[in-house]
């Protein structure tokens, strides 16, 4: 009982800017107001061809409506403060890391590849070590969905090194 | 009703449509609005009504499929199932998982079935009455709409307003569709056409559930063996049929509030079945009338959220939204007129989705055991497959690899979102909503003459407007009550 009492103070004994109330709330505002700050340079059109508001009207009033209600949260978070989350796991990095690899991979070498390598990469760090599961996710499966999507919706995934040799 | 479903494609379409249905029911993090969005590109094979008969029935027996794992692993295969857990688990426990399914079937299957039969009623009454709306009166119902998001399931009610007005804003990036000026784009060409649905569902529902996956990778399920799904006895019944029609009358009413869905319907539907009950000491510990509640609540809250999305084109849960886009992808406009062009459309959705829910009552009642061996799949396996899937379908609609790319960023989003207690079914709703949103207001602000007071002046709009006060305020008093506002 004390320990979970302890847990829960513990995101109030910390200084305001390691409180996750504050990094949420400085992230959104920081983004929505870069976001704002940007609005001002949308075009704007003549008054003969303005429909009602200007286009940077609508999203300038949703970015002023988050930033108020981000603010409301974070003020009721003094009265209420959040409970302390647990620590992001290895694999959780790890899976994001795949992401990225997953996005360069994508872009200079093949698509197909790409979902290979994050399908080996994730399958293999979240724990499997059988070698035929392990070509199951990243060789097998991922054929298969190709094949299907290419026959059956005609698509047409981007050029790269191992889609090529099926294309050509 | 039933004639459009006299074709083997289309018979084949449901059958099919509910057994993926029930598997992404199962599979916990994974649903009917994942499994529907991830869908979506193969239904450009079909014709309009296969494609929404195939969507449909995936949202009814998604919906129900959430139960099999509530009841077994003590984990809601579907938010929507979270009740279910609450004494659905505890009466397994006691060895009576077959009975506590046998429950949960065939509550949900007459949840679903009275949901149509007020969905066949109401939409065409509502539709009518949407002869009346003009621009001011559907901005004032699309607000009405996303003020209701503010009292949804999970999150708090300020975080899912903060969550929906930024899924409205999502929506105006791209070219102003009523100046064709650039907005949010930053030089991005593949952004001039705003940010696709499909992306964003993808990545808000399926990659932030594989990040959260990963990092849940030490929990362990606790199976209860299950031997097979009983009908519920005749002491069962008498104990429970009231509590099965009030839950489907609830659930009906929630499910055609705009942005509500199945999990507020099981929340209300569960709490409502607990204060009529006569041994309401007995929730929690396995009672047969909790299952009930919880499951006719949120079976009958599929019908009755496909009202206001077939007769309005206003979103009646998540997995409609996913249903309006497929909708529109294929031609369909929603609202009145549809009603009165294209029938024999409607009806073939209507008789598909009593169909589906006589279909998930006969896999469920002989199948749930081969359904819940599906859970077994360990993640490390299922959810590389999950990804490769996510990946070309969302590629797969605009063969555009920056969709991919939103789809992981709104993939990492979800998962910071979800972490810190904002909840992600208002972005999907904001997102759909927004245009019309942004739209209307432009267009009545033409029609006022720039005078804003001129909204109070139309008695329509006006009622919108005091419901909405009225949605925002209640789930505020609610949470004072409970301190839970943040």
């Amino acid at each position: 009982m004390n320990n979970v009492r302890d847990k829960k103070r513990a995101n109030k004994s910390l200084p305001f800017f390691f409180r996750t109330e504050f990094k949420v709330f400085f992230t959104i505002i920081l983004i929505s107001t870069i976001l704002l700050i940007s609005t001002f340079s949308f075009d704007t059109v003549p008054p003969i061809l303005n429909r009602g508001i200007q286009p940077a009207t609508f999203p300038k009033g949703l970015l002023v409506l988050i930033i108020t209600l981000t603010s409301i949260i974070y003020y009721l978070s003094f009265k209420k403060p959040w409970k302390k989350e647990k620590n992001l796991p290895k694999p959780f990095f790890l899976t994001i890391l795949s992401f990225i690899i997953f996005i360069i991979i994508s872009k200079t070498l093949d698509f197909f590849l790409a979902i290979a390598v994050l399908s080996v990469f994730v399958s293999y760090y979240w724990g499997e070590r059988r070698i035929f599961y392990l070509l199951l996710v990243s060789i097998i499966f991922p054929l298969v969905v190709f094949i299907f999507f290419e026959m059956i919706l005609g698509l047409r995934f981007p050029p790269g090194i191992i889609t090529n040799l099926y294309y050509y | 009703m039933m004639a459009p479903l006299f074709s083997s494609k289309l018979l084949l379409v449901l059958l099919f449509g509910t057994l993926f249905g029930l598997v992404l029911g199962v599979l916990p993090g994974l649903g009917p609005t994942t499994g529907g969005a991830l869908i979506l590109p193969f239904t450009m094979t079909l014709d309009p009504l296969s494609a929404i008969i195939l969507l449909t029935s995936i949202y009814c027996a998604g919906t129900y499929g959430g139960a099999i794992t509530a009841v077994l692993i003590n984990t809601p295969g579907t938010p929507a199932a979270a009740a279910t857990c609450l004494d659905g688990y505890p009466l397994a426990q006691k060895g009576e998982a077959g009975r506590a399914l046998g429950m949960a079937t065939v509550s949900s299957t007459v949840g679903g079935i009275f949901s149509v039969i007020v969905l066949v009623f109401f939409a065409p009454i509502l539709a009518n009455l949407a002869y009346e709306f003009g621009q001011p009166e559907y901005f004032a119902l699309a607000i009405f709409g996303l003020t209701m998001l503010a009292s949804i399931g999970d999150g708090s009610p300020i975080k899912n307003l903060i969550a929906g007005a930024f899924g409205i804003l999502i929506s105006t990036v791209g070219k102003d569709f009523m100046t064709s000026i650039d907005r949010f784009t930053y030089g991005i060409n593949e952004l001039s056409v705003g940010i696709g649905f499909i992306p964003v569902v993808v990545g808000l529902f399926a990659i932030s559930e594989m990040l959260t996956q990963s990092t849940l990778l030490d929990q362990v399920f606790k199976r209860v063996a299950l031997k097979a799904v009983k009908l519920p006895t005749k002491d069962d019944y008498k104990k429970t049929w009231k509590t099965i029609l009030r839950s489907s009358g609830i659930g009906s009413f929630i499910g055609v509030l705009p942005a509500e869905g199945g999990t507020v319907a099981s929340l209300i539907g569960y709490s409502e079945a607990k204060r009529f009950s006569k041994n309401p000491e007995e929730f929690g510990k396995g009672s047969v009338e909790g299952i009930a509640g919880a499951e006719a609540a949120n079976n009958a809250a599929t019908g009755g959220a496909m009202v206001p999305t077939l007769a309005l084109g206003i979103p009646g849960s998540a997995t409609t939204a996913v249903i309006l886009t497929g909708l529109i992808i294929h031609g369909v406009r929603p609202g009145p007129d549809l009603f009165k062009e294209q029938p024999e459309f409607l009806y073939g959705i209507f008789g598909a989705m009593l169909v589906a829910n006589i279909l998930f009552f006969i896999f469920g009642f002989f199948g749930a055991k081969i359904f819940a061996r599906i859970t077994l799949v360990p993640n490390k396996i299922l959810w590389p497959m999950i990804f490769a899937v996510s990946v070309c379908g969302t590629y797969s609609l605009s063969q555009s690899i920056i969709d991919v790319w939103i789809m992981l960023f709104f993939g990492v989003l979800g998962f910071f979102m979800r972490r810190y207690g904002f909840s992600v079914v208002p972005v999907i709703i904001g997102l759909i909503l927004g245009e019309l949103v942004e739209g209307t207001l432009r267009q009545s602000i033409v029609i006022f003459d720039g005078n804003w007071l001129m909204f109070l002046t139309r008695p329509i709009a006006l009622t919108f407007f005091i419901l909405s006060l009225i949605a925002l305020a209640f789930p505020l008093i609610r949470s004072k009550k409970n301190k839970k506002i943040i």
